[in-house]
C-alpha cells in the first residue's frame, strides 16, 4: 500500500495542468466551472467546441487502448487527468457518454465495422452520444423496456418504436444507443437488442422535460419507426441485456475522481459563503461543514482503493458497490447544508422568473442524484444481494 | 500509487485472523473480561514470543521487525473484529509510539527491546478529570527541581494503567494552560508516590485505570522530548493512537455486520428468512457502507502514519487523516452496533449473545481519544478558523 505517484506520473500531471492552463482561455474562459450537474444546459455550443479542442490535444479517449486511437493511459494517469481537469475548472463534458460508455462498449462488444464507423467521431469530439435506457415503465426495473425493434426485410433496416425518458443531452446529441425488444412477447432480460441510431431522422422526436429546477437537462425521446441500419445492432438480437449490463460496468471508475473535484469546488463555495455571513462560527454548521469535508476526503480514498483493485481473494470489490449510494447521499446533504448556511438569503433568486444561483441549483438538482443511475433503494438491494449474499427480492415469475 | 494490500500484507491479515479466531473466542473473551487484570497472560506471552506482533512497527535496531503502520493497522483491525482483550493497544499504540516519537535514544534503547521481547508493557496517561482529549486535558503538574522533576496530579481513563509496567505521563508547569508548558516523562509504574486504581467499566473488554501521582520524583533521564514544550510530540502520539483506535473500530463494524447477516439469514419469520425483507436488507446495506467507507479512511490514515515515520510528504496530513478516520469510524461503529442489536431482535438484548459486547466496545472506543463531534471540530478549525 503506497499513496505517492511516480515521477513520470507527476510529470504527466504537469503536462495536463499546463495544457489546461494554456487552453482554457479566450472564448473558453467563460466555461470555467460551468456545465456541471444542474448547469448542464448552459453553453452547449461553446462546450461542443471545447470537445474539439480537447480532441486536438489528444485528451479524448485517454483510457482507450492505443489500437483504437486512445492514449492507453494507466489508471494513475487517468486519475491525474480527471483531477487536474476538475481542478482547473474545465467545463462539464458533453462528450462523456460517447467517450465513457459508447466507446468502451463498442471496443468490448462491437463489430469491426461499428468500431471503424463510430470511434473516430467520438475521439474527434465531433459526435455526441446519449443513452436510451429508461422508459416510463422501466425505471428501477430497467429490464421492463417496451420499446420495440422490428427488422424490416424490405428496406433491410431495424425499425424502432417506443419511448425513452430521462435522456441527458438528447437535444444536443448526434447519436443514441437504445435497448429495445427484438422478440415480441418476451419479458425481462430476454429478447432485447442494443441499437445505435442517428438522432437526425424523422422517426425521432426529442422533448425537454421541465424539471423542478425550471431547466431541462433531461428529455423524453419518442421513436416512431426510427431507422437503424442492419449492421448497427451491437451483439445479436436477443442478447442486448448482456451488452447493456457490460456498459453499466464502465460507468463507474476513474471519472469519479473528476466528479469529486467538482464536489470540492461546490464545498469550497459553501465554506466561503459561511465565512462571509458568519455562520462558520455556528457550532452546528461547523460540524456539518467538517462532516462534508470528511465525507469528501473519504470518497477520494474510497475511489483510490476502488481503482487500485484490491489484490484481495478475488471477492467483489465492496468499496465499488457502496460508492454510488455514498456519493449521492453525500451530495444531497451538501445541497441542504448550502441552504442552511445561506439562511433566509437561500430563498432569494438571482432574477425573475426563476433564475437560480449556483448553490440553489445545486440544492435542487441533487435531489436527482439519489434517483438516477440506480436509486438509493436499488443500490441498497444490490449491496445486500451482491455484497452480503442476502436473498433476492421475491418477484412475480416472468 | 498502489492503494491495496501487498501479498505479504494479506498474509499478515490472514495469520492475525486465524490466531485470534483461536485465542479470542466468545468464551475466552468472557473469561477475561470479568477479571480486573483484563487479559490472559499465557495468550499475551504467546502473542509476544511466538507471533511477535507487538514488535511489528518497531525498527530492527531496537529488536523489532521494522514493518510499517499499515501492517500494524491490519492487525488492529483484526483485534477489533475479535474483541481481543490484551495490553497490545496500550503497549504498542501508546507506549511504543510515544517512545518512538518522543523518546531519547537512551530511552528507546532501554525500553523498546523489552517491549519487543515481550517482557514489558506500557501505557500513556495524560487526561485528567476534565474528560477532555486535547492539550487542555493535561492538568497534572510538574515542578523542576535541580536535576529532578516532581510530579503531582490525577490521570483518568488510562488504558490498562493498573497493570502496565511503565507509564508515560504528561504534566504541565503550574502557571501554564493549553498547549504550552507541557512535558512528557517515562517512569516505572510502581514508582514511589504512584497509586493505581482499577476503574470498572461498562465495556469490560478494555480496561481503564485511575492513577494518582503524589510527589513522584523522577530524574532527568525520565524526560522525553523538550521540557515544557512537548505538546507537538504528544499531539503526534495521540494522532497515531487515534488512527489505531479507528482501525479497531472498523474491525468491530465488520464483525457486527457479519453477525447480523448470518443471524438474519437463519432467523425465519412469516415463513422466510428475515434477511429477504428489504427493511432488513437495507439496514445491512447501510452497515456495509459504513464499514467500507470507514475502512477506506483507516487505510489512508495508515499510509499517512507510515509516511510520518518515513518522513514522507503526506506526513503533514497526520492530524487531519486521524480525525477523518476517527470521526467516521466512531459514529459508524456505534450505528452499526446499535443496528446489530435491532436486527438480532430479542436475542440481541441478551447477555448470552455477543452483540452487546460490541455495542459496548463501540461506545467506549467512540469516547476514547475524542468522539466524532470532537474530531469534526478539529477538522472545522483547520477549515474555518
Amino acid at each position: 500500500m503506497k499513496l505517492s505517484f511516480s515521477k513520470a506520473d507527476e510529470k504527466f500531471r504537469e503536462e495536463v495542468a499546463q495544457w489546461l492552463n494554456d487552453n482554457l482561455v479566450e472564448e473558453f474562459a467563460q466555461l470555467k466551472f460551468r456545465g456541471g450537474p444542474g448547469d448542464e444546459h448552459m453553453f452547449p455550443d461553446e462546450r461542443k467546441k471545447w470537445e474539439a479542442k480537447l480532441a486536438e490535444g489528444g485528451w479524448i479517449g485517454i483510457a482507450w487502448p492505443k489500437e483504437y486511437g486512445g492514449r492507453g493511459c494507466s489508471i494513475e494517469q487517468q486519475v491525474i487527468f480527471n483531477e487536474e481537469y476538475a481542478r482547473a475548472g474545465a467545463p462539464g463534458r458533453v462528450g462523456h457518454i460517447g467517450e465513457g460508455l459508447t466507446g468502451p462498449t463498442l471496443i468490448a462488444f462491437g463489430s469491426e465495422a461499428q468500431k471503424q464507423r463510430y470511434l473516430p467521431g467520438i475521439l474527434s469530439g465531433n459526435d455526441l452520444w446519449c443513452q436510451g435506457y429508461s422508459e416510463p415503465g422501466a425505471g428501477s426495473d430497467l429490464s421492463n423496456v417496451r420499446t420495440k425493434a422490428v427488422f424490416d426485410e424490405a428496406i433491410g433496416k431495424w425499425l424502432i418504436t417506443g419511448q425513452k425518458v430521462w435522456t441527458s443531452l438528447a437535444h444536443e446529441s448526434d447519436y443514441i444507443f437504445v435497448i429495445a425488444r427484438t422478440e415480441s412477447g418476451t419479458k425481462g432480460h430476454k429478447g432485447l437488442g442494443f441499437f445505435l441510431l442517428n438522432m437526425d431522422q424523422p422517426g425521432i422526436e426529442v422533448r425537454g422535460i421541465k424539471q423542478l429546477t425550471g431547466t431541462s437537462e433531461f428529455n423524453e425521446v419518442f421513436f416512431d419507426n426510427a431507422e437503424c441500419d442492419a449492421q448497427d445492432i451491437v451483439g445479436k438480437p436477443g442478447e442486448g441485456w448482456a451488452v447493456a449490463m457490460g456498459l453499466l460496468g464502465f460507468e463507474r471508475g476513474v471519472s469519479t475522481l473528476g466528479q469529486q473535484m467538482q464536489f470540492q469546488n461546490e464545498l469550497d463555495e459553501v465554506i466561503v459563503a459561511a465565512k462571509n455571513n458568519g455562520t462558520h462560527k455556528d457550532p452546528m454548521i461547523r460540524q456539518r461543514i467538517a462532516d462534508a469535508h470528511i465525507g469528501l476526503k473519504i470518497m477520494r480514498y474510497n475511489s483510490l482503493r476502488m481503482l487500485s483493485g484490491n489484490g484481495d481473494d478475488g471477492s467483489l470489490q465492496k468499496e465499488a458497490l457502496i460508492y454510488k449510494l455514498f456519493w449521492a447521499t453525500w451530495h444531497r446533504d451538501l445541497g441542504e447544508l448550502a441552504m442552511d448556511v445561506l439562511g433566509p438569503e437561500a430563498e432569494i433568486l438571482s432574477a425573475a422568473p426563476y433564475e437560480l444561483s449556483r448553490m440553489q441549483a445545486l440544492y435542487l438538482f441533487v435531489r436527482s442524484d439519489t434517483i438516477y443511475g440506480g436509486t438509493n433503494e436499488i443500490q441498497r438491494n444490490i449491496i445486500a444481494e451482491r455484497g452480503l449474499g442476502m436473498p433476492k427480492d421475491i418477484r412475480p415469475t416472468l | 500509487m498502489e492503494f491495496s494490500f501487498t501479498d505479504e500484507q494479506l498474509m499478515i491479515r490472514d495469520t492475525a485472523q486465524s490466531f485470534l479466531s483461536e485465542v479470542s473466542t466468545s468464551s475466552a473473551i468472557r473469561n477475561t473480561m470479568g477479571t480486573e487484570h483484563g487479559f490472559d497472560d499465557n495468550v499475551w506471552q504467546r502473542l509476544c514470543t511466538q507471533m511477535g506482533w507487538q514488535a511489528t512497527h518497531i525498527p530492527e535496531e531496537y529488536g523489532g521487525f521494522g514493518l510499517g503502520y499499515v501492517e500494524l493497522v491490519i492487525m488492529l483491525e483484526q483485534m477489533g473484529q475479535h474483541l481481543f482483550c490484551s495490553p497490545f493497544f496500550a503497549t504498542v499504540c501508546l507506549g511504543a509510539n510515544a517512545l518512538l516519537v518522543a523518546g531519547t535514544e537512551a530511552q528507546k534503547q532501554h525500553y523498546l527491546p523489552q517491549i519487543c521481547n515481550g517482557s514489558l508493557t506500557a501505557t500513556l496517561a495524560y487526561t485528567g478529570s476534565s474528560g477532555k482529549w486535547d492539550a487542555h486535558s493535561v492538568d497534572a503538574v510538574v515542578l523542576a527541581k535541580d536535576n529532578e522533576y516532581v510530579l503531582n496530579g490525577v490521570y483518568r481513563y488510562v488504558p490498562d494503567g493498573h497493570t502496565t509496567d511503565v507509564l508515560i505521563v504528561a504534566a504541565r508547569n503550574s502557571d501554564t494552560s493549553g498547549q504550552s508548558g507541557i512535558s512528557l516523562f517515562v517512569t516505572d509504574a510502581n514508582a514511589k508516590g504512584v497509586t493505581r486504581e482499577y476503574l470498572p467499566t461498562m465495556d469490560q473488554t478494555k480496561k481503564q485505570a485511575h492513577i494518582v501521582f503524589d510527589n513522584v520524583v523522577v530524574n532527568e533521564h525520565a524526560l522525553m522530548g523538550e521540557y515544557a514544550n512537548a505538546w507537538p510530540l504528544l499531539d503526534k502520539i495521540l494522532n497515531l493512537a487515534t488512527i489505531a483506535t479507528a482501525a479497531e473500530q472498523v474491525g468491530g463494524s465488520q464483525q457486527v455486520l457479519n453477525m447480523s447477516v448470518a443471524y438474519t439469514k437463519e432467523r425465519v419469520q412469516f415463513g422466510r428468512a428475515i434477511a429477504g425483507f428489504q427493511a432488513v436488507k437495507h439496514q445491512a446495506a447501510d452497515m456495509m457502507l459504513r464499514t467500507e467507507v470507514g475502512r477506506s479512511a483507516v487505510y489512508y490514515a495508515a499510509c499517512v502514519a507510515q509516511e510520518f515515520f518515513d518522513g514522507g510528504s503526506l506526513a503533514r496530513e497526520l492530524g487531519e487523516a486521524a480525525s477523518v478516520a476517527k470521526s467516521y469510524c466512531s459514529d459508524g461503529y456505534f450505528k452499526n452496533a446499535g443496528d446489530a442489536i435491532q436486527l438480532h431482535g430479542g436475542v440481541g438484548f441478551t447477555w448470552e449473545y455477543d452483540v452487546h459486547l460490541y455495542f459496548k466496545r463501540a461506545k467506549s472506543s467512540e469516547m476514547f481519544l475524542g468522539n466524532g463531534a470532537y474530531h469534526r471540530e478539529r477538522v472545522a478549525k483547520m477549515l474555518l478558523d
